[in-house]
């Protein structure tokens, strides 16, 4: 029998906002344990929330960015569970009226069928996006337990997806895609490493063709994309050797095991969670207004993808410059700002994605501290294309930019590099090189035409580079073919 | 001018004058309360601790301001001890809200409401007791122990705000700050024979008062005189950006409110209140009362309240609910009470076990039980919608008339042990009160006379309810203040004043 596997993720993200999400604490990552706290942070009698208008801002755009219904009316609900690291043992959470709801995300996948364009690219349906606030982190030691409550209470937006994903690729390719967006949009810096992305997998397995669902199995602890990836690919064979053998699976929650690599089931006292959500009483019904609202919109950045696309389509970039450019937003917009109705976009692109980056890792400068601006490699190109100077003295212009920060006209005209079209100058040469190379002359004349390629070197070292090649060639053969068909053959 | 002994039996317009006048100082008025708490606290037993040190300071901070020419008009509590119910939080001071869960916490920070206190000249002092977690109406539930009633100590004071009621009424502080999340400022008052305010939801900052019900709960003060209950509601009221249940709007001038006559006033008289079980003497005084507003120029009508009968178990629903999650936190991690386990889970159900008393447990249970999966629909969120209908049947009625008048309570204060053994009797207590937090609006209580015409009965205090529309105090204060001044019950004094 053929299977197939369902896959719906919730992902966890902190928000980017300055403050915490009730309380003024600073949001930041790595100070002494229990340094960022407060009486409202760590649950102290008496205390209220006051929502941070920020992070109600940042979520709302995050549903903009997801292609969500932004509903008129959202609320905040306490869920109720006891756990050391949650200071209040609720978390205010947005249970039946998030703040936004019904989106999705697009993206390029390999696995998926191309469209008539040609381009792989799918979409998983996102239920919603809520607000909640994060919980502290407990740390274990070799006698006793402790409590860091930094982190309790800092912004965290709930990202729920449909069971629309089919595999761990797929997965994987969510999370890249649901990730650079939220960068891209100033949400969150999502970096893993600081734990500012977590995510929750529901995974079941069906037999190819059927229409409900397994049982649905949620994973634990997963703490990097590759682990989802390892985690889901682990999960899906188990689950479907399980069903090959007759075994009923059941709903339950299993811990992934990262060194292990597998997964296993967690205590079932978890799996009865009741929540007990009822309506955050400290809190007003939130209610956005149309004036709000736009100002939220105008935050609305362009997205990874349609920028890719624009970039393909503005400039005739291939897929491949169009990425490079889409996931280096700095270097595309100093591409952009030296190829904005330039006619030849492609060989801009190939100075920012190639020579740029190499010279700036090079010389460990960063492209925020270059000392020329777009407009000098626009300039540099057009001395390349109007034949001024060749592709190889390019090279040199280019270095010198990089060190004093001239411009390349003037590095052209002080150095006198400016390239060598002068027929007659060329001619003087020529004959130079014919001269002092009687072999290789005599080859070419014999018809090993190959020899042409030495002389012409031959020239190009005696002119320093500045000779323009292709009349370098073009005056050597002339030169060398008048000799042996003199007089000139007539047309016949 | 009275010797400085008197100076307890002032109220707070009283002692300002004298104050301003440089009669008695700040430090001489905290004294005046000190001596009484001495004198009569043993028996009363309405303070569970107080900071002489702390208090002092702050007395003499306003004894220096009131020689540097600071007036009442710029601060208007300047040099007046004002003591608080345990469950509003007071900067350096225990806040325990009468339970064993929070043995020794201390509070790091300032109400929104003692900060204002603070700011208008107060000087605040002192941890009244309560009913634990102000669930209770006889402060019976103290994990501390049962203030008596000032007037009979065989009696209970009321609740939960008790120590707030009898420490007014004894004199041993000149006001004092207490909460009502189903009656507990006015039912206590009106036992204790003093005024007592429930101000109207979101009028008064929460932010530092220990939730019990968040959308039941309201800060309101205690005092001996209606004009004084307006000079602490002026000094506490208005938003606060740290309670987002707080309203943003400005604050009328309470005591701008105080005086005239009621012509042109209508007060309803609740058909649904009109209920078997209200004390005969009860009835009488309240009776009379009404005749007192009706000749002061004030038209009654009938008014119906067609839920009323459903506000307990509306009531009973949505504060235990509330207190489930707000009482989670105190679970022996971060501070109070711990009681160690072998696991948090462990380390957690001791110190709750341990920490909590047994009508805490009861309404915990009830809370979590009735939002559980599978209930809520039935309990929880049918009582939002009773509650709803409620809160209209209110604003129906305010449509026709300008105020509610009831009895604070259907009897006058009964007797320690007289209810313990039956939650449902106790509960009762509050059925003319409740349905006031649950609808948001404002009410007041006011002393209207005493029981004991006949000679088998003690003379005790009769409270006088009068229920105003959101945001209309100043409606409830020219009332009661009227009412006040015609007869003349305020001035009448406990046996331990
Ligand atoms: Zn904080």
């Amino acid at each position: 029998m053929d299977f197939e596997t369902v896959i719906g993720l919730e992902t966890h993200v902190q928000l980017k906002t300055r403050s915490k999400m009730w309380c003024t604490c600073p949001n930041t990552f790595g100070a002494e344990p229990n340094t960022n706290v407060c009486p409202i942070c760590l649950g102290m009698p008496g205390v209220l929330p006051v929502a941070n208008d920020e992070a109600l801002r940042l979520t709302v755009l995050t549903g903009l960015l997801l292609n969500c219904e932004i509903p008129k009316y959202a609320k905040f609900d306490r869920k109720n569970y006891f756990y050391p690291d949650s200071a209040k043992n609720y978390q205010v959470t947005q249970y039946d009226r998030p703040s936004t709801q019904n989106g999705w995300v697009e993206f390029e996948f390999e696995g998926a069928d191309p469209d008539a364009e040609g381009r792989r690219r799918t979409r998983v349906r996102i239920t919603r996006a809520h607000l909640e606030e994060d919980v502290g982190k407990n740390n274990h030691f070799e006698r006793y337990s402790g409590v860091d409550f930094n982190r309790a209470g800092v912004p965290l937006l709930e990202i729920v997806s449909e069971p629309d994903l089919t595999g761990s690729d797929m997965a994987y390719a969510y999370l890249r895609a649901l990730t650079d967006i939220l960068v891209r949009g100033g949400i969150s810096d999502c970096d893993l490493e600081k734990g500012m992305v977590r995510c929750d997998v529901n995974i079941s397995v069906r037999p190819r063709g059927q229409s409900t669902l397994g049982a649905k199995i949620e994973l634990k602890n997963l703490n990097s994309f590759s682990a989802v990836r390892r985690a889901i690919e682990f999960e899906s064979g188990r689950q479907i050797e399980a069903v090959k053998r007759g075994e009923a699976l059941r709903q339950e929650t299993r811990r992934w095991d990262d060194e292990a690599g597998i997964t296993e089931p967690m205590r079932s006292k978890e799996d009865a969670h009741d929540y007990r959500y009822f309506p955050e009483p400290d809190l007003m019904p939130f209610a956005p207004t149309e004036t709000w609202l736009d100002e939220v919109r105008a935050r609305v950045p362009e997205l990874p993808l349609a920028r890719k696309e624009r970039l393909m389509r503005d400039y005739a970039l291939p897929a491949g410059d169009a990425d490079v450019l889409t996931d280096h937003l700095p270097l595309g917009q100093f591409f952009e700002a030296a190829a904005r109705g330039f006619r030849n976009p492609k060989a801009i692109a190939n100075w920012v994605i190639n020579n740029l980056p190499a010279a700036l890792s090079a010389h460990g400068v960063r492209l925020a501290d270059l000392r020329f601006g777009p407009d000098a490699i626009r300039e540099l190109v057009t001395l390349v294309e109007s034949g001024r100077i060749s592709s190889k003295i390019a090279q040199d212009v280019f270095a010198e930019m990089f060190t004093s920060g001239a411009g390349p006209e003037a590095i052209v005209a002080a150095k006198g590099w400016a390239q060598v079209s002068d027929s007659s100058a060329i001619e003087g040469l020529a004959d130079e090189v014919i001269a002092a190379n009687p072999g290789p002359a005599a080859d070419f004349r014999a018809g090993r035409t190959a020899a042409l390629n030495f002389l012409k070197g031959q020239l190009m070292k005696l002119s320093k580079g500045r000779a323009n090649p292709a009349m370098a060639g073009e005056v050597l053969e002339r030169k060398l073919r008048n000799v042996v068909h003199s007089p000139p053959i007539s047309p016949s | 001018m009275a010797g400085v002994s008197m100076l307890r039996q002032l109220n707070i317009s009283g002692l300002t004058e004298r104050l301003a006048r440089r009669e008695c100082s700040a430090r001489e008025s905290l004294q005046a309360c000190f001596d009484q708490i001495a004198q009569v606290d043993g028996t009363l037993k309405a303070f569970l601790s107080y900071d002489v040190a702390n208090a002092e300071a702050q007395a003499d901070e306003a004894d220096r301001l009131l020689a540097s020419g600071v007036t009442h008009r710029e601060k208007p509590l300047l040099g007046v001890p004002i003591a608080l119910k345990d469950v509003l939080c007071h900067r350096g001071q225990p806040c325990g809200c009468a339970s064993k869960i929070l043995q020794g916490f201390v509070s790091p920070y300032d109400a929104t409401v003692v900060t204002r206190l603070k700011e208008a000249g107060a000087v605040v002092f002192g941890r009244l007791n309560m009913d634990e977690f102000a669930m209770g109406s006889s402060t019976e539930n103290s994990s501390a122990w049962t203030t008596v009633n000032p007037w009979d100590p065989t009696r209970i004071p009321g609740g939960s705000s008790g120590g707030c009621a009898a420490s007014v009424a004894a004199n041993e502080c000149f006001g004092s700050l207490g909460s009502d999340t189903g009656g507990s400022i006015r039912q206590p008052a009106a036992l204790c024979g003093i005024v007592g305010l429930k101000p109207t939801y979101g009028l008064v900052s929460r932010f530092g008062l220990v939730a019990f019900a968040s959308s039941l709960d309201q800060i309101g003060p205690f005092t001996k005189s209606v004009g004084d209950s307006a000079t602490l509601l002026q000094a506490i009221a208005g938003h606060d950006p740290r309670d987002s249940t707080s309203v943003p709007q400005p604050v009328p001038d309470y005591r701008k409110a105080l005086g005239g006559d009621l012509r042109g006033l209508r007060i309803g008289l609740v058909r649904e209140f009109n209920v078997g079980g209200v004390d005969p003497e009860v009835d009488t005084a309240v009776r009379a009362a009404v005749r007192q507003l009706e000749s002061l120029g004030a038209e009654t009508v009938e008014v119906s309240l067609p839920h009323s009968d459903y506000a307990a178990a509306t009531y009973y629903i949505i504060a235990p609910a509330e207190a489930s999650a707000n009482l989670a936190r105190f679970d022996g991690i971060r501070y109070g009470l711990r009681v160690e386990g072998r696991d948090p889970a462990e380390l957690n159900s001791r110190t709750r076990g341990a920490g909590f008393g047994p009508e805490v447990k009861r309404r915990i249970i009830l809370g979590t039980y009735v939002l559980s999966s599978g209930y809520y629909d039935a309990f929880y969120l049918r009582a939002q919608k009773v509650r709803t209908l409620i809160r209209n049947d209110f604003l129906k009625a305010f449509e026709s008339v300008d105020a509610i008048v009831s009895p604070t309570t259907p009897t006058p204060a009964f007797r320690i042990g007289e209810k313990t053994e039956d939650p449902l009797q106790m509960y009762l207590s509050d059925i003319f009160t409740i349905s006031c937090n649950l609808a948001g609006n404002c009410g007041i209580s006011i002393p209207c006379g005493f029981t004991g015409a006949r000679s088998d009965v003690p003379r005790l205090p009769i409270g006088l309810q009068i229920l105003g529309k959101p945001f209309g105090e100043e409606t409830l204060f020219r009332i009661a203040h009227a009412y006040e001044q015609s007869t003349g019950w305020h001035r009448e004094h406990a046996p331990m004043a």
